[in-house]
């Protein structure tokens, strides 16, 4: 599965935005995806790849997976799924 | 309107199976917080919990009763016969036929769900016991109390998330104070340490999986207990009329809806029902020596709640004592506002605060005087007591010494 698309498009869906909308760039506030949008997104990512990201929402800056960006969200999920394999 | 004391109280909690056993803990600063037991555990993120150790409930109830009473429903009757047995009273006649019993649960028989869901989904059976509806459903303890010890008049179940034994005991309050019953059984409980009980909360991603730290620059999220506390709520002339102990006495409270968000904590609804109570109770700020918080231990609550009391109290905030309960016995939910009721009894009538241990760094967004770590003995006339629950509903109890 192709890792940047589906995040992309996980994240489009639950910005209410169309993919082409959402660039690696984005920041997830830009998109406007709040506390509660983004607990839901890793949801649906980690149902989408069966994988466990390591996220606190009491601290979601300090979490070991970074969510500055998009590309930064990809980069984690990659990781992760490389180490599932 | 007439004034209100609490005549009995009963309690099983991670911190002990009596209100004596628990005040020593709570004085001792103990920890009820440890690894979860029970089936599929190994498959929780969150393992850690305020689980209820050294409690058979085949020792205490009947078969026949087991079929009937769900965990939160045996919780609750055992706290109920412990307040009862303290407040001397026995219902009957014009006293049975307008007492009643108000209670908080916000998940109710959850367990019972839990079976049973696994009974058909899992296991493929098509068949479950004939008592689950009875069971499971949320009015249950009440139910249960008020066929215990024949209490006939206004009775019924309020469910406000985490903040339900506290909406629960205003309504007992309100009902005595208005004449309307001279006597009410009140509190809540919960027990939603269960597979899917637990699994569900960790979908929020605010559990922590290590320890319940509230107001400590540290902490990372909110554990989980379970228990119930229930008290007597009993007119003032009739407790005096028959020579009763009085425990404290309920002076106000006050409710609130943030109207604003599911999930995040607002400090205007915060400080409405706070600056409420007050109002309701007739009291200043300066009256107030100590406030049990909600204190969960995320950052989220910890942080409003701490601005709300800031806000409402202004000059006196750095004077009021604030602390949680909870980095003791964990998150009651729905039972959480009775138990903690019970350290607003201690401080008013022990002079004896109980403290937030686990406290390892100040946080500057909550600057208060939270009791880290040890209690203390001061001499406290009044006592608050904070709920604020999932979907912005707030509930606040003001407590005074009995006099």
């Amino acid at each position: 599965m192709d890792v940047e698309a589906k995040v992309i498009e996980i994240i489009a869906e639950q910005a209410v935005l169309d993919v082409s909308d959402v660039s690696l760039e984005s920041t997830l506030d830009s998109l406007g995806i709040d506390s509660l949008g983004l607990v839901e997104s890793i949801f649906a990512i980690e149902e989408a790849f069966d994988i466990n990201i390591p996220f606190n929402a009491n601290d979601p800056t300090e979490s070991d997976f970074d969510i500055s960006s998009v590309a930064a969200i990809v980069r984690g999920i990659e990781k992760l799924v490389a180490e599932k394999a | 309107m007439k004034r209100v004391v609490i005549t009995g109280a009963g309690t099983i909690n991670p911190l002990g199976q009596s209100v004596a056993a628990t005040l020593h803990a709570m004085q001792e600063g103990h920890c009820g917080i440890g690894p979860l037991d029970f089936r599929d555990v190994d498959r929780l993120s969150t393992k850690i919990g305020g689980q209820i150790q050294d409690f058979e409930p085949e020792a205490v109830f009947n078969r026949q009763q087991l079929s009937l009473y769900d965990r939160f429903t045996q919780f609750t009757l055992l706290a109920a016969k412990e307040a009862l047995l303290q407040s001397g009273l026995v219902f009957a006649g014009e006293l049975a036929a307008k007492s009643g019993v108000v209670l908080g649960t916000a998940g109710g028989g959850v367990s019972t769900w839990d079976d049973n869901y696994r009974a058909v989904y899992e296991d493929g059976k098509n068949r479950v016991h004939p008592f689950v509806v009875p069971k499971l459903m949320n009015n249950a303890a009440a139910s249960h109390i008020s066929m215990e010890y024949n209490l006939k008049g206004p009775s019924f179940t309020v469910s406000t998330a985490c903040a339900s034994s506290n909406h629960a005991m205003a309504q007992a309050f309100e009902i005595v104070r208005s004449g309307m019953s001279p006597v009410m059984v009140t509190g809540g409980a919960e027990s939603m340490l269960c597979f899917g009980g637990v699994k569900a909360w960790e979908g929020l991603r605010v559990m922590s999986r290590d320890a319940c730290r509230p107001f400590s620059a540290t902490r990372n999220g909110m554990v989980q207990g379970e228990g119930a506390a229930v008290f007597v709520f009993e007119e003032y002339d009739h407790a005096k009329a028959r020579g009763a102990e009085m425990l404290a006495e309920v002076i106000g409270y006050a409710m609130s809806s943030d109207a604003a968000d599911i999930v995040m904590p607002s400090k205007q609804g915060a400080a409405r029902a706070i600056s409420g109570a007050l109002e309701n109770a007739k009291l200043n700020p300066e009256d107030v020596g100590y406030i049990n918080a909600h204190g969960t231990g995320t950052t989220a609550n910890d942080k409003t709640e701490c601005a709300a009391v800031a806000h409402v109290f202004g000059q006196h905030a750095d004077q009021v004592m604030i602390s949680s309960t909870k980095s003791m016995h964990g998150h009651l939910i729905g039972g959480t506002g009775a138990v903690e009721l019970l350290a607003c009894i201690m401080a008013v009538r022990d002079g004896i605060i109980a403290p937030t241990i686990g406290y390892e760094e100040p946080d500057p967004e909550c600057a208060l005087d939270v009791v880290p770590n040890v209690a203390r003995e001061v001499r406290v006339d009044v006592a608050l007591s904070n709920a604020f629950a999932f979907g912005g509903l707030n509930a606040v109890l003001a407590l005074k010494r009995a006099s």
